[in-house]
């Protein structure tokens, strides 16, 4: 237990956490604080911080904190769903591919390695073009671009591990093979399989933003970090504190979350390269 | 440099680079045809009907006939798909799906192509700078390990890495157009207009595409070179007494930069994808942000021809990337 939390003694990885969890505490527990109601009215649009309005208000006269304060829930709960849900087939995919070593295996990864050439923002925006704009489209989009990329690992882990002495005792017995990779390979591919879903939970952060910002996702009058970006960036001059606020909760989050993982890799004694991240883009 | 020796190496070795070439291609026309496949099924057979999606709330069973006949949805999906793919191949994008349900024939290519222009030209100066810097500040890192240079350069990719671009985008903005005044916050360009015509305003938008891949590219050139210089030939180089600026120049960047090449090759294609939300964030008139009206317009043969176009970039990028590391580093043209 002690080696597990051991990231926290360099600097920049407590801080990172510290980070991490100040946004998660404000994202969860916010909408208890908040002073207004996030949909309704309370002054003259784009008026500067007062005493009522700390952060000021935004394009509709609301407040801009109390936005603040609801507006984290929806990026973060999508993105665990979607993350989770990509964790599940990725899995799934991964274990039959791995474990069955038939026609299955071939089959399937040359499909991922067709998804892992397809530019992720293009195919979510193709997505929704074809099916609309609606959180499940958001949701099984993100997944369906992680998925591809989570089986791969999980193949590699499971054939490691199915060729070891406790798989093959298993198989000896006549357990039969769902018995098998579930109390066999699983418990053993765990470990190196959800190394990365931290990165991978960024990762769904950064693209359901970008999504949400572009107006293609989530929808107003609801409050969201990026949807309060896009709503305000036209009167960015008139109250600044509405579209840099959010911004700088994205940004905090994004970055306490990779400046842990790579503490994380540090104490682990690996070279950390956040690939996935940036290849929200691409 | 090393690409003097190399023809003599490819020639003699020329089976296998042709081989491996071809399997590259063959590898990305497959891609393609899955892509193609993929935007035509997630724009044609998802929505249900297409022609009710496009006109939205003023559909009325009579227009809905009309624009199903003018988009020839009432001919089977497969025989639509090859008409697609056919035109696409031959250069020919179609009509407008919106512009048919509006009583117009606006071909999706007069739409598209001026935007494509202005994409290409944000692209290339960004990418004009990003080459050099990437490499520059990747490699000055590791030359002065553990000294404020090197632990500025990768606290700065840390953090730039893990900002999406429309939050880098607003806080430049909020930097140089709020609080200082200098640079406008957006990039118009006035239809006919170059976008080179106001050189200003493409700056917020070139460091935005920058801040996102050049990050990436400064943190893996750096991992190249902190690699190199632990080998023992520079070890040797520098016990042999050969001095640190000719142990750097001569043996250690040179060979921390072949691997370099697909790590370009990767922002490249960042930037590509970049450049979609930078363009909003800017409201430049270039490709992204026609996909993405397109996209809140349900125009389906705009997104499809947009799509297929991006994959066809991003495709190629990636086979030329092979390319140039395989004529690089001798290595990789052993079959993996």
């Amino acid at each position: 237990m002690r080696a597990r939390f051991r990231f926290l003694h360099s600097r920049s990885g407590a801080i990172g956490f510290g980070i991490v969890v100040f946004v998660l505490l404000v994202a969860i527990l916010g909408p208890y604080f908040a002073p207004h109601d996030p949909r309704a009215p309370v002054g003259l649009p784009l008026s500067g911080p007062s005493g009522k309005a700390p952060l000021g208000t935004d394009f509709l006269g609301r407040d801009v904190l109390s936005r603040l304060l609801y507006g984290g829930r929806s990026v973060i709960g999508f993105a665990a769903a979607a993350t989770v849900l990509a964790y599940a087939v990725g899995m799934s995919i991964g274990l039959a591919a791995g474990y069955s070593r038939s026609l299955i295996d071939p089959a399937l990864m040359r499909t991922v390695d067709v998804m892992l050439a397809f530019p992720p923002l293009l195919f979510l925006l193709v997505l929704i073009a074809g099916a609309g704009t609606s959180i499940a489209v958001l949701v099984i989009g993100v997944a369906a671009i992680q998925a591809p990329g989570i089986s791969r690992i999980v193949r590699t882990a499971t054939l490691e591990v199915s060729t070891r002495g406790y798989v093959e005792a298993g198989i000896a017995r006549g357990e039969r093979a769902f018995a098998v990779i579930g109390r066999e390979v699983l418990p053993n591919i765990l470990a190196p399989v959800l190394v990365d879903a931290g990165l991978r939970f960024t990762y769904s952060i950064l693209i359901i933003a970008s999504v949400n910002f572009l107006g293609l996702g989530l929808q107003p009058p609801n409050s969201d970090w990026a949807l309060m970006i896009s709503e305000n960036r036209t009167y960015i001059q008139l109250n600044p504190w509405a579209v840099l606020v959010p911004a700088a909760m994205i940004g905090l989050l994004t970055i306490g979350i990779n400046l842990t993982g790579d503490a994380i890799a540090r104490s682990l004694g690996r070279s950390y390269v956040p690939r996935t991240t940036r290849s929200v883009v691409g | 440099m090393t690409a003097v020796a190399e023809p003599r190496a490819v020639r003699r070795e020329t089976p296998p680079v042709l081989a491996f070439l071809g399997r590259r291609i063959l590898g990305g026309i497959l891609a393609l045809f899955v892509a193609s496949i993929v935007i035509f099924v997630a724009l044609n057979i998802l929505p249900g009907n297409p022609a009710s999606v496009i006109l939205g709330r003023n559909a009325t069973p009579a227009a809905e006939r009309v624009l199903t006949q003018r988009m020839h949805l009432d001919r089977p999906a497969t025989t639509r798909y090859a008409d697609w793919l056919g035109g696409f191949a031959h250069a020919d994008l179609g009509i407008s799906a919106v512009s048919l349900a509006q009583g117009q024939r606006t071909s999706v290519w007069q739409q598209i192509s001026g935007p494509l222009k202005n994409s290409a030209i944000l692209a290339a100066i960004a990418a004009l700078f990003m080459i050099p810097l990437s490499i520059g500040l990747g490699v000055i890192g590791p030359i002065f390990p553990g000294k404020p240079v090197d632990h500025m350069i990768s606290i700065f990719s840390l953090a730039a890495i893990a900002l999406p671009e429309f939050v880098t985008g607003s806080l430049l903005i909020g930097i140089f157009f709020v609080a200082l005044d200098w640079l406008p916050p957006v990039a118009l360009v006035p239809p006919g207009g170059s976008p080179l015509d106001n050189p200003s305003e493409l700056v917020l938008p070139v460091l935005t595409l920058l801040f996102a891949s050049l990050a990436a590219g400064v943190r893996m050139v750096r991992a190249g070179m902190t690699e190199v210089l632990q080998t023992e030939y520079v070890q040797t180089a520098r016990l042999n007494g050969v001095g640190e600026r000719r142990v750097l120049w001569r043996y250690a960047l040179r060979n921390a930069l072949a691997p370099s090449v697909q790590v370009l090759a990767q922002n490249l294609q960042w930037l590509i994808g970049g450049i979609i939300i930078t363009e909003n964030v800017f409201a430049y008139p270039g490709i992204g942000t026609e996909l993405v009206n397109a996209v809140q317009t349900r125009d389906v043969t705009v997104v499809q021809s947009v799509a297929m176009l991006i994959a066809v970039v991003y495709v190629v990028i990636n086979l030329l990337a092979d390319l140039v590391v395989m004529l690089l580093v001798p290595k990789l043209r052993e079959p993996a």
